[in-house]
């Protein structure tokens, strides 16, 4: 029975029968980090507004592993010492672990620097993260735009039977169908499409899409759509009691159930500029 | 060729040993040859609410270590000539219990027994794992309240995704639902989930509902199962419960708050 592939840990080279006991088993897995893109070369410029940004929300990136994103710097002549600018992230307890969309010079420099190089693709340019529940948008402008990711640890796999073929490309889009109640605990993740689910999503499951979401069913957890930055990605579900829902980043938690009006009834959750709607679907 | 049934729940302190204990005696009550395993290593309960306490000899870690064989560990119950219990370590820690070990007692067990019962520990830790790795069937015990009904759901999961059968792709484990402590009234006083809701967050099928009752505890206590209390409705509800397992169909029973009509409140009873 296929699992789901955001939880397989496929192996990559399987290993030939050794004589003694392997020490080391290489596989693949799947992770999403928080991208921090830079508009500046200048490191103090930067360190400075970091420091107010996750001062915003000190938990939240603390021991971070992050990807910096190099777009808006890339066509620059200036130089970027990406030696100090480790230094400075692993300041603020963020953990540079690579770089995407630079040029081919800033990779090599990025390198030497022992960041790794990840496949970047261009990026839409996203809001910056307004929690509906908290302090009003920061007027002030900053040079940094960060995602909420959720990282796919080995968390237990939903053995889903998967009836869309799943083709991984970058282009075609392809819908993650899932069948079986998302139980307490468990995550599921959409990559490239939408997500279906025919049956709940219990309280404490987490289901993730960069896509759509679609449940018809109850959705008592977690929904996070357009994970990847798709601001025009929605959640639909049949029986609205969830716990969290996102869409590109921009969450909102309901603390004590969603609001009378909108409870078990069929809603969609849209982002409408940089609010979060929940509305109801009749 | 014996049908293994994991009694799990995720939360502690639910009723998985109470309900091991009876639906193990009531498999053998009914000519079935049972053997109960108690998977807490460390924590032994189950040779306790047996009432055998007193005779474990060697256990499950001796016997999985060859340090002991089964015949030599497996206790007859003093209630039950069919029935047979296999204790738990309480001096070994948990690493002691491996797939392989584990694999090998159940295989040995299950050409001479009808029905293998392993009580499970409390948690998702490894004897929790161990125990639900080899089942065929699961009774995922489950009192009336959000943090019980969290941890089965937690544990349903887990034996969707965990089990050899999940791993080797063969048919799932069928899982039944058994509400224990469900107390009628507080229900009706909105203290407690209903059994609907409790089926609703849960979407396994039902197999009974177990009445709060002073009994357990007495049962416990003195180490006789509360089935063989066959005047009490957690007795009979348990009795129920085996019943059905075994393919008879009984009516839900004890879901009514007791309504004391006039003559029994005149009469006192």
């Amino acid at each position: 029975m296929p699992r789901s592939d955001a939880q397989d840990t496929q192996d990559l080279f399987p290993a030939e029968p050794q004589a003694q006991e392997s020490a080391i088993e290489l596989k693949g897995s799947v992770f999403t980090l928080p991208v921090l893109r830079i508009r500046s070369n200048e490191l103090e410029v930067i360190a400075a507004q970091l420091v107010k940004r996750l001062s915003k929300s000190p938990q939240f990136f603390v021991n971070a592993p992050i990807v910096v994103d190099l777009e808006a710097v890339r066509d620059t002549s200036a130089p970027l010492d990406f030696h100090r600018l480790v230094v400075v992230l692993r300041g603020q307890h963020l953990f540079p672990v690579g770089v995407q969309n630079g040029s081919p010079l800033q990779h090599e420099a990025a390198m030497a620097a022992g960041l790794a190089v990840l496949k970047g693709r261009a990026m839409k340019e996203l809001p910056t993260i307004t929690p509906l529940i908290t302090s009003p948008p920061d007027s002030t402008g900053e040079s940094i735009a960060a995602k909420v990711a959720t990282e796919c640890t080995d968390a237990d796999p939903v053995p889903a039977p998967e009836t869309a073929p799943s083709k991984h490309s970058a282009h075609a889009p392809n819908t993650k169908i899932v069948q079986q109640a998302v139980r307490s605990g468990q995550r599921v993740m959409a990559r490239n499409g939408d997500l279906v689910v025919l049956a709940a999503v219990n309280a404490g499951a987490e289901i993730i899409a960069e896509g759509n979401i679609h449940v018809y069913a109850p959705l008592r957890g977690r929904a996070l759509a357009g994970v990847s930055g798709d601001t025009q990605a929605r959640i639909f579900c049949h029986q609205f009691e969830a716990e969290l829902v996102a869409i590109a980043g921009n969450y909102r938690v309901f603390d004590d159930g969603p609001p009378k009006e909108l409870r078990g009834k069929a809603v969609q959750v849209f982002l409408d500029g940089e609010q979060l709607i929940v509305a109801p679907l009749d | 060729m014996a049908t293994i049934i994991v009694v799990t729940s995720g939360k502690g302190g639910v009723g998985k040993t109470t309900t091991s204990a009876s639906v193990s005696t009531g498999l053998a009550k009914r000519g079935f040859k049972t053997a109960v395993i108690d998977f807490d290593v460390g924590l032994r309960n189950l040779d306790l609410v047996m009432g055998c306490e007193r005779r474990v000899v060697y256990d499950f870690v001796n016997v999985i270590q060859n340090e002991a064989l089964l015949k030599q560990a497996l206790i007859r119950d003093k209630h039950c000539d069919n029935l047979f219990i296999l204790p738990a370590s309480q001096t070994r820690d948990k690493e002691a219990l491996n797939k392989e070990g584990v694999g090998r007692v159940l295989d040995e067990l299950r050409d001479s027994f009808d029905y293998i019962v392993c009580d499970s520990p409390a948690g998702i830790e490894q004897g929790a794992l161990m125990a639900l790795y080899f089942a065929d069937e699961a009774f995922i015990v489950t009192n009336p309240e959000v943090s019980s009904v969290r941890d089965s759901d937690r544990i349903l999961g887990i034996l969707q995704a965990r089990s050899k059968r999940a791993e080797t792709g063969s048919t799932p484990i069928k899982e039944h639902l058994l509400v224990t402590r469900y107390s009628p009234r507080r229900v009706e006083a909105g203290e407690m989930l209903s059994l609907k809701d409790v089926q609703d967050l849960l979407g396994i099928p039902l197999i009974g509902v177990i009445p709060e009752s002073e009994v357990v505890l007495q049962a416990s206590n003195s180490g006789v199962p509360v089935i063989h209390f066959d005047q009490s409705p957690s007795g009979q509800a348990y009795d129920d419960v085996v019943a059905r397992f075994l393919g008879e169909s009984r009516p839900m029973r004890f879901l009514e708050p007791e309504r004391k009509n006039f003559l029994r409140r005149l009469f006192g009873t």
